[in-house]
């Protein structure tokens, strides 16, 4: 490293990137990245889409509220839950949201690992959209608890009463898993923003925006000394979390695959689900970002070269998940289990059976058109894709959670019907989410200055689009 | 912090002890980070060792320039993880066992495969934790003032320039002479900063 000079297209002896160039477009340099990416926190009036979708979720946020308040009043009786199904919505959308979560960090962390420079214009706002899919996650698992206040009651800690947690239980293990998942997505996150707050305070015209980036940016100066240490930590936290991503979803899989209900138990759910979760996510942010980019013209950092890309990962975990549903098929055929065979024919054909097929053409049949080039590049197609397999990995979760209402024995088969309050939650979740995101877009760069800048040719004042590792001694 | 405003300007009295401003350094502005890297390496050349750079986003060179190889997160995020690891797996082992005993199924109290996952997930928390609190500490971070940030020039750090810094505290350090080496390599701003 030390030894070598001016020149370096390729400093660690690997090829640059053919497809580099076209990541960001037109002629910009350090000045206008920081300005197109800054101008639209600091100085921007902000379009109309942004009103439409902050008062959007902020009004979808009272009914969470609304619900929230009632539940507590009234109990879990208020939801659509009762045995056989004893978790209905709850831990649907629980596993929905974690899942949409995941493609944050696969963004950050694998795709930093793996060198693929086109992540730099998505991951900010992927994380971003990590942690409040995290947070919304987050909020079913507790207020489906019943004595929500008592919910530090998960974590061991001593106590008058001598009590601690049972750690051979997967519901524990997911109390770990999510908790670590969102702080240290959160870390991730803070850390990859400080020079990009230290830019804003830098740039400011107003003196409130100066102080409060001042205060966010901890007074960072650039120093060697301290790039060199942040690009190390960046780089093990990329590290950390490409293991911890794959161990959270293997941990929710576990919630299902560590009982005996038929169809749940199963070594497939690990991946299966973890497949979902990036082909979910990715979908998430491929919905978001195609308006954004749109409403703040942005399309010289997320280009149409991205949205090609993201198709292609969205198509390749699509059909990864679809494997798994033709794995559980046919493992109950091939099993001979009774038992399994009975509740795929159910799955199938029962009372649920339409929602089994709403899953099958949502994320089967729809994603098919991902194989076009034209496809992946037409904004609409791909914003169509995605809402369909958002809404099909939606029934994926229904279609497992609705499996306990026929298990082996028939005199304990019941039906779920979710009622307005389940809705309701379900419902301001999504405000949850969308009014933390809008948020996020006016006050925090979405896209890293900073990395954009290194991705900018040398020749334009950039970094050359270095990789991390090369300074991350 | 907020350097616009600038309300300590260099040089201009505040406070009791402004009348002898004691300086912190010389910053030298450079255009691309190719100047920078030739630059530091000229003034290391020279005999200087209090020496920093101050660039826009990384520049690798420049930390190897300045005499700065390997970072020391490594060692402090493995040892965090590690101690992480090691305290979840006693945690669990010993609440199952004897803080709070549980038969789960005729299993052993020392189950080690169902601890695994908690044990993991606290060795990734803990070195996450202790990558941003080291990293924070070794760079004696958060600080709400520096003295750089009395340079106004020194706004474009964060912009499109890149800086040389040479501290007060080096022994070769002398206001006239280190004016005027910094003025041989760029054609830029060659500034004194005052604490």
């Amino acid at each position: 490293m030390a030894t070598t000079t001016e020149h370096h297209p390729s400093r660690s002896g690997l090829p640059l990137e053919p497809e580099m160039h076209p990541l960001v477009e037109n002629k910009h340099d350090l000045v206008s990245v920081g300005d197109l990416i800054g101008n639209v926190v600091l100085n921007q009036v902000h379009p109309r889409g942004w009103w439409i979708g902050f008062l959007a979720g902020f009004a979808m946020l009272q009914v969470l509220g609304v619900a929230v308040a009632w539940l507590f009043y009234m109990g879990v009786g208020i939801w659509g839950i009762n045995v056989p199904v004893a978790w209905g919505f709850a831990i649907i959308n629980f596993v929905w949201w974690i899942g949409i979560g995941h493609a944050g960090t696969l963004i950050s962390a694998i795709l930093l690992l793996l060198h693929q420079k086109w992540r730099t214009s998505i991951n900010r706002f992927s994380e971003a959209m990590t942690i409040f899919a995290v947070m919304c996650a987050g909020v079913f698992p507790l207020i489906h608890m019943g004595r929500p206040w008592f919910f530090y009651w998960l974590y061991p800690f001593p106590n008058v009463a001598g009590m601690y947690p049972q750690f051979r239980s997967p519901l524990t293990w997911d109390v770990f898993a999510v908790t670590t998942y969102f702080t240290v997505s959160l870390v991730f996150w803070y850390i990859g923003l400080i020079p990009d707050l230290a830019a804003l305070r830098d740039a400011a015209p107003k003196r409130w925006q100066r102080i409060v980036y001042g205060l966010l940016s901890v007074g960072w100066r650039g120093s060697a000394i301290h790039w060199r240490r942040y690009e190390k930590v960046y780089l093990l936290l990329g590290g950390l979390s490409t293991p911890l991503v794959l161990s959270v979803h293997t941990v929710v899989s576990f919630d299902f695959a560590v009982s005996i209900v038929p169809l749940w138990h199963a070594t497939i759910f690990p991946p299966f689900f973890v497949a979902g979760a990036i082909f979910s996510g990715f979908a998430m942010v491929v919905a978001l970002a195609i308006p954004i980019r749109k409403w703040y013209k942005l399309e010289d950092f997320f280009t149409d070269h991205h949205l090609d890309i993201c198709g292609k990962v969205m198509l390749a975990t699509g059909m990864l998940v679809c494997y798994g549903y033709f794995s559980e098929f046919y493992m109950a055929w091939y099993g001979h289990s009774l038992y399994e065979w009975g509740t795929t024919i159910e799955r199938v054909f029962g009372p649920y059976g339409w929602s089994y097929w709403a899953l099958l053409f949502c994320n089967l049949v729809v994603p098919q058109i991902l194989w076009f080039k034209w496809a992946r590049r037409s904004s609409l197609w791909l914003e169509i894709v995605c809402i369909s397999a958002l809404i099909g990995m939606w029934f994926e979760r229904y279609v497992i959670v609705i499996t306990l209402t026929r298990d082996q024995v028939p005199s304990s088969w019941g039906r779920y019907t979710p009622t307005i309050w389940d809705y309701a939650t379900m419902i301001g979740s999504l405000g949850l989410f969308f009014f933390l995101f809008f948020l996020f877009i006016r006050y925090l760069p979405m896209i890293s200055i900073t990395e954009m800048r290194e991705l900018l040719p040398r020749k334009q004042g950039g970094g050359g689009g270095h990789s991390i590792m090369e300074n991350a001694p | 912090m907020s350097t616009a405003t600038a309300p300590h300007a260099a040089g201009h009295g505040h406070g009791p002890e402004s009348e002898e401003p004691v300086p912190y350094g010389f910053i030298a502005e450079f255009e691309t980070a190719d100047d920078l890297v030739a630059a530091t390496r000229k003034a290391r050349q020279e005999g200087y060792t209090r020496l920093d750079t101050h660039t826009p986003y990384p520049v690798g060179e420049s930390a190897d320039a300045i005499g700065f190889p390997k970072s020391e997160m490594g060692v402090v995020m493995f040892i965090g993880g590690l101690t992480g690891a090691c305290s979840g797996f006693l945690m669990q082992y010993w609440n199952n066992s004897y803080g709070y005993s549980l038969n789960i199924g005729g299993r052993p109290y020392m189950s080690w495969p169902s601890f695994i996952p908690i044990t993991f997930e606290m060795m990734v928390l803990t070195a996450a934790l202790s990558g941003l609190f080291g990293l924070m500490a070794l760079c004696g971070l958060p600080r709400l003032h520096h003295p750089l940030f009395n340079s106004k020039a020194f706004d474009r750090a964060t912009r499109d320039r890149f800086f040389l810094s040479v501290e007060a505290t080096d022994p070769k350090y002398n206001s006239t002479t280190t004016r005027d080496f910094l003025k041989s390599l760029t054609t830029l701003t060659v500034e004194e900063v005052f604490e």
